[in-house]
């Protein structure tokens, strides 16, 4: 486990963070958002993206009855088709974990919550604590935490690391999801450097983005930061799962991440355990293209449920 | 300067290639774009976007449109006959056409007076039926009549609010790739007309088990082509008009649409 890192000793790992390649990562993500993948992989594919979804709905409009739904499709996605797995988690704001305890008893769903004044993460260090600690005690199974933005660009990595190290003891045996919401982090840099801090700042999870800022995850993105996973791994043997999320809508899309996955992390990476793909539209999709590729007509919306 | 010209196929308010790369010459003298059922997939998708704003317009707005695709096929006229061979009939064809989509586009706001009624019924009720779009239609269009024949059936089907995947004659789909322009030129919406050419017994197949495809017309097949389009709608329980009629006539703008009964409790 992490333990608070000195001022020198967290500036030398900052510093020692090597700079990316802008062009040749939007080359790769490229080239394998490309890659073709058909029939029995594509069905193979499809039920791995559903396995590692995290059904998310995040809206100041969210009731008991909608998580109510959304759980219940998070169990059984296709009602009346038990060949389509359960999803990995369902994803809600700390006020609703309750319903969700309620209505995910029993089942394979863990119980997501975002935390720490998301989507800002503008708020005080014990505000932020308090509420992981009430959301751990709600019910919550994974935390998924903002970094402070305002902290990291303005330089003060100490105080983004000291937040990311007090959260994760809040959390507890909850599985920390640190979001690093790099579409306001500026350039690829800044990305794999916050993504080596959030690790080294005992993260479980690095996530994308929270979905409330465009541009959310891309593929270039996603690759620089499983790439920095990828190093992070190699040089301390723990392994850190990486979750997208927002703006993953077709299916299509979520084969894309998982192509870059197995092509950057590889097999072991293959897991809900260790990915995660955060959307509150994609399911739909991807459900309609399993109907597709087991019954060879294109479908429709109008015969999947409405969210 | 003698600029040769590409046929693209109509998707989306977009002119553009198949997304196969493939292309056929129907009669041997230009390419043209041979849609794959991908094309038709990216086109279904764009129709069913398209559809609440297009049924939502007025039916003025409508009329409009469709004179205003009168009025610019008129200005084509010259390019139409060459298409067409040209002689009297190419010229009889032409008129034809622009004559179905003036007056189609005088029935936008009259259909629901003629096709329209209000029921009597033993209760405290307004009981009434009123034509509503059916949504995403496709349209095969005959052989042997390219640029009227398809005309007159895509007319009545806008006109009554739905939205058209139209398959262009295989053998001779110039005409029809060219009506492309003529309403990309009109104000007709993005999405709302699609026109593909290519090869009817490969996209026939995809067309017909489209569960997105509320209605397919199939006035331009044959008997057996009929027969397989019927057993693949079924799964979706796809309208198959079969009307056979080649006149202008509102019956043709009611095969298009669903009739909705609506029942008002009064006196409560």
């Amino acid at each position: 486990m992490a333990t608070a890192l000195s001022l020198t000793h967290l500036g030398s790992l900052m510093r020692g963070v090597r700079s990316v390649d802008e062009v040749g990562a939007d080359e790769r993500a490229a080239s394998l958002a490309k890659r073709s993948i058909k029939k029995s992989s594509k069905l193979w594919a499809l039920d791995l993206a559903v396995r590692c979804m995290d059904l998310t709905t995040l809206e100041g409009a969210d009731t008991p009855g909608k998580v109510a739904a959304m759980c219940a499709k998070a169990v059984r996605p296709k009602p009346g088709d038990r060949t389509i797995p359960s999803v990995a988690a369902v994803c809600v704001y700390p006020l609703r974990i309750a319903d969700c305890v309620e209505h995910l008893r029993g089942s394979s769903v863990r119980i997501a919550s975002v935390a720490t004044a998301f989507p800002s993460g503008q708020s005080f260090t014990s505000i932020k604590v308090a509420e992981t600690e009430e959301a751990v005690r709600e019910g919550a199974q994974e935390i998924d935490m903002v970094i402070d933005r305002g902290a990291f660009l303005s330089g003060d990595y100490q105080r983004v690391y000291d937040e990311i190290v007090a959260v994760k003891e809040a959390s507890g045996d909850a599985h920390l999801k640190v979001i690093l919401e790099t579409g306001e982090l500026g350039n690829y840099d800044a990305v794999r450097r916050a993504s080596i801090l959030a690790m080294a700042a005992g993260a479980d999870f690095i996530k994308t983005s929270t979905g409330k800022v465009q541009p959310a995850a891309t593929l270039p993105v996603a690759l620089v930061m499983m790439e920095a996973i990828r190093d992070f791994v190699r040089e301390t043997g723990r392994p850190v799962g990486f979750k997208a999320a927002g703006g993953i809508r077709t299916a299509k899309q979520a084969i894309s991440y998982l192509v870059v996955t197995y092509e950057t992390l590889g097999p072991d990476w293959m897991t809900p355990d260790r990915l995660r793909l955060g959307a509150s539209t994609l399911l739909n999709d991807v459900l309609m293209q399993i109907d597709k590729e087991r019954t060879g007509a294109y479908q429709s919306g109008d015969y999947f449920t409405v969210d | 300067m003698d600029v040769r010209k590409t046929y693209k196929l109509f998707l989306n308010g977009e002119f553009v290639r198949s997304e196969s790369g493939r292309a056929y010459r129907p009669d041997g003298s230009v390419n043209v774009p041979r849609g794959s059922r991908k094309d038709l997939r990216d086109a279904v998708r764009a129709a069913r976007t398209a559809f609440p704003g297009w049924a939502a317009r007025t039916a003025m707005n409508r009329g409009q449109i469709l004179y205003r695709a009168a009025e610019m096929l008129d200005g084509r006229a010259a390019q139409f006959l060459e298409l067409l061979g040209g002689g009297v009939r190419a010229r009889r064809a032409l008129d034809q056409s622009v004559e179905a989509l003036v007056w189609y586009a005088g029935w936008t706001d009259k259909l629901p007076q003629i096709t329209g009624t209000v029921n009597p019924v033993a209760g405290p009720y307004f009981n009434f039926t009123i034509p509503e779009p059916t949504g995403v239609v496709a349209i095969v269009a005959p052989e042997e009549s390219p640029l009227l024949g398809l005309v007159r059936r895509l007319a009545p089907a806008l006109c009554g609010g739905n939205v058209v995947i139209a398959l262009a004659a295989e053998s001779s789909p110039l005409a029809a790739l060219t009506l492309a322009e003529v309403l990309a030129t009109s104000d007709v919406p993005a999405g709302v007309v699609n026109i593909i050419s290519g090869q009817r017994k490969e996209l026939l197949p995809t067309l017909a088990s489209h569960m997105d495809v509320n209605a397919i017309d199939v006035a331009g097949c044959n008997g057996n082509e009929v027969k397989a389009i019927e057993e693949s709608a079924a799964g979706n329980i796809k309208r198959v008009i079969k009307l056979t009629q080649r006149e202008q006539s509102p019956h043709l703008i009611a095969a298009f649409m669903e009739m909705k009964t609506v029942w008002h409790p009064i006196g409560v």
